[in-house]
């Protein structure tokens, strides 16, 4: 049976892991590769890193810090943030990453799902939505880009089902509502998403007690939880969240 | 000298550094003298089927000529899928044909891709899975999977609402779906495993 998974996320900029409450106010959380390594002993299932400056210099800077957590990691990373081509992307990969997720540039050209799924197949394909609570609909979410400054019209289910019909293998879904704040993931946000489509969805924004990992999957729907605040700043280690997870009937790989 | 086809194929690079972690000689290479002169050669594998099997080229024959004639060949991921006759992913794409079988679609009425950590149950007789016991995670990311029709091949199993082919050895030609080289400390078990027997042929 296919386990569900624990992915800490490691938000880098230059060149460090931080951790901000919606977006902002960043703290600085460690050393990429050290985070990494350290997770990846602990239990993490996967690793997602974001570039979460993405400037052609930080470009540079992600490339190499792939390659050096691929020299060191022994399980599946997504790497993300300001990619925009599949060219990017095919670097990336070739520099060690499994996956690379695509936000702002899918919604700009969605055809890029397309090309990278049949470049590299879907599995390699995460589509990443930040997605904030709409003001005028009542349980509709609005698709927010580049990083979440910037709101579109774009309902966030709807655009989650025409990732995954364009070629995403798998939903990054981050509620901007929830993001940092420890106080649970949006669970309406990530069921309505999972049950629209038939790919994995990581819900991620939110998580602060190992309760809220569980209800993430189950009632969520949720395929995997990713995770940053309470990993990095060692509320919880990944093997409590396994063995809190396991004991409550849910598979994990422990 | 352990070789990994270099063939223009999303990560291949982690499989090369799995390797050179469990200090086993490896190099990545698409020159037809180095892989003629290999101990054992890897076929990884992050790409469509269609897409890794143009980008293989001519290679795949020389691939198949050594596997046939007896040189240990691990295939991961599509370059697992690549060891059997052919695959629908985007069209249809023929594969090398070293093991019976053909890759299809996995059956829908589940999530899609395959993706994450599943149990497998290790055969003993199966050379990869040697000091791992009964059954280990493995670290899956595919929507394709192996139909195996040829009876001379040993299969490991995962359960994913079916029995899905895991892994595969047919003589000295072996392949795994999932991804060793992420799988953790148990999949750099399966790659020593590897490197054991390609040292075995001596070179």
């Amino acid at each position: 049976m296919l386990t569900r998974r624990i992915i800490p996320c490691l938000d880098v900029k230059d060149g460090r892991v931080v951790k901000g409450v919606h977006f902002l106010n960043l703290r600085d959380a460690g050393d990429p590769v050290e985070l990494g390594a350290r997770y990846s002993d602990d239990g993490a299932d996967e690793l997602v890193f974001l570039d979460i400056t993405a400037t052609i210099r930080s470009r540079k800077t992600i490339v190499e810090l792939v390659r050096k957590v691929a020299e060191n990691v022994f399980i599946p990373f997504t790497v993300g943030g300001g990619i925009n081509s599949i060219e990017q992307m095919d670097e990336l990969l070739r520099s060690g990453a499994e996956k690379c997720s695509v936000n702002t540039a899918a919604v700009k050209n969605p055809d890029i799902l397309t090309k990278a799924a049949q470049r590299f197949g879907n599995q390699c394909v995460v589509l990443a939505i930040d997605a904030r609570r709409s003001k005028t609909r009542a349980g509709h979410w609005q698709v927010t880009v580049k990083a979440g400054t910037e709101a579109t019209d774009i309902d966030a289910v709807e655009w989650a089902a025409e990732g995954a019909k364009r070629g995403a293998g798998e939903i990054l879904l981050t509620s901007m509502d929830a993001d940092g704040t420890q106080k649970g993931y949006d669970i309406e946000l990530t069921r309505a998403v999972a049950d629209a489509v038939g790919i994995p969805v990581i819900a991620s924004g939110g998580a602060g007690t190992l309760e809220h990992l569980y209800e993430a999957v189950v009632e969520g729907h949720a395929e995997a939880v990713l995770m940053a605040s309470i990993t990095h700043f060692e509320s919880y280690t990944i093997t409590q969240m396994k063995e809190y997870l396991r004991d409550r009937g849910i598979a994990v790989n422990l | 000298m352990l070789v990994v086809i270099d063939y223009n194929v999303g990560n291949v690079k982690s499989v090369c550094n799995a390797f050179e972690h469990l200090s086993c000689p490896v190099e990545l290479s698409c020159d037809r003298k180095k892989i003629e002169a290999a101990s054992a050669l890897v076929l990884p594998g992050v790409a469509a089927f269609g897409f890794a099997v143009n980008a293989l080229g001519s290679l795949g024959s020389v691939i198949k000529d050594l596997a046939l004639s007896g040189k240990p060949l691990l295939g991961i991921c599509v370059g697992f899928q690549m060891l059997f006759d052919k695959s629908c992913e985007f069209g249809i794409h023929n594969g090398l044909g070293l093991v019976s079988g053909d890759v299809v679609p996995i059956p829908p009425g589940r999530v899609i891709p395959h993706m994450g950590w599943n149990k497998v149950v290790l055969p003993s007789d199966m050379a990869l899975f040697d000091g791992l016991g009964g059954e280990k995670h493995f670290y899956f990311a595919h929507s394709f999977c192996a139909k195996v029709t040829d009876k001379t091949a040993k299969i490991a199993y995962t359960d994913y609402g079916f029995q899905l082919p895991a892994s595969i050895q047919k003589g000295n030609i072996y392949g795994t779906q999932f991804h060793p080289e992420k799988s953790g400390q148990q999949g750099l078990q399966v790659l020593r495993n590897f490197a054991r027997i390609a040292n075995g042929r001596g070179d």
